[in-house]
């Protein structure tokens, strides 16, 4: 029962703090509000016995992109309204639209019929030797492979951000 | 570890949260003009995506969706790295992060 209440309280903060962000007139409150739901997401991974993903959740993209937006932000000096005040029209075609996206796939979902799973609440499959078993013996090279990824990022961002010559 | 939680909720929960989180960012992608708002609705849809894999794999008693995403994970740093290098970029010819002013290549 319990836990219901938790995913409740869990689930409602998640989504009006992903309506803060869309929401939000100015880039610093959207990050502050990304950050809380991002905590938030960690949480509900906590509720399904990931463990390990509500760990790296937490330090991956409250701990490191969301500084990096953070400073994006303050660095480019957008702690404002900078949005010209327009129209109103795409905002509602916006609405609209995303909440027509949201009935499709809610009956997409209703009328499909989900596979008698067991309970999560008393599987290991999210603790983290579980997933460190699966990460480096079946999926060992796609792991290695992130790291060739990442060395690309770093290249290419430091290219792309470093000030022109002429 | 210890278990967390005693008793777990039904999955179509989860579902119908993922599926809100995701129209929510595709809203914001639509209709807002900032560009570190729109990468940052795209983080949304992301974690969205997250969280219907994370379920799927707590549910079906699979380590391998929490596996895919931790890759994403991933990807999604690299991704966000990149972007915003962009946006430094973009923000020191244009002095605006405003996306109707990049509208060269519409036609």
């Amino acid at each position: 029962m319990s836990s219901q209440i938790l995913f409740f309280i869990l689930a409602s903060l998640t989504i009006v703090s992903a309506l803060f962000v869309v929401f939000s007139k100015s880039p610093i409150y959207s990050v502050m509000w990304m950050i809380f739901c991002f905590f938030t997401i960690a949480g509900h991974y906590v509720m399904l016995n990931a463990q390990f993903l509500a760990i790296v959740h937490v330090i991956v993209y409250a701990g490191a992109i969301m500084v990096l937006l953070l400073f994006t932000v303050m660095l480019l000096n957008l702690n404002k309204e900078s949005e010209p005040h327009k129209s109103p029209l795409p905002k509602f075609a916006a609405i609209i639209t995303g909440g027509l996206l949201m009935l499709v796939l809610l009956a997409a979902m209703h009328s499909s019929t989900l596979p008698e799973y067991s309970s999560p609440a008393f599987s290991d499959v999210g603790y983290v030797q579980k997933v460190g078993t699966k990460i480096f013996t079946e999926f060992l090279l796609p792991f290695e492979m992130t790291s060739v990824l990442f060395i690309a990022a770093m290249i290419g961002s430091v290219v792309l951000a470093k000030k022109d010559k002429n | 570890m210890e278990q967390v939680i005693q008793h777990s909720n039904p999955q179509s929960w989860y579902l119908v949260l993922s599926t809100i989180l995701f129209s929510i960012g595709v809203m914001g992608v639509l209709f807002r003009r900032n560009a570190i708002i729109i990468l940052m609705c795209i983080e949304l849809m992301l974690n969205s995506v997250n969280i219907l894999l994370v379920s799927f794999s707590a549910y079906a008693g699979n380590s391998e969706g929490q596996v895919f995403v931790f890759f994403i994970m991933v990807v999604a740093a690299a991704e966000v790295a990149v972007g915003l290098a962009l946006l430094v970029s973009i923000f020191r010819n244009t002095a605006s992060t405003d996306i109707n002013v990049l509208s060269k290549l519409k036609w």
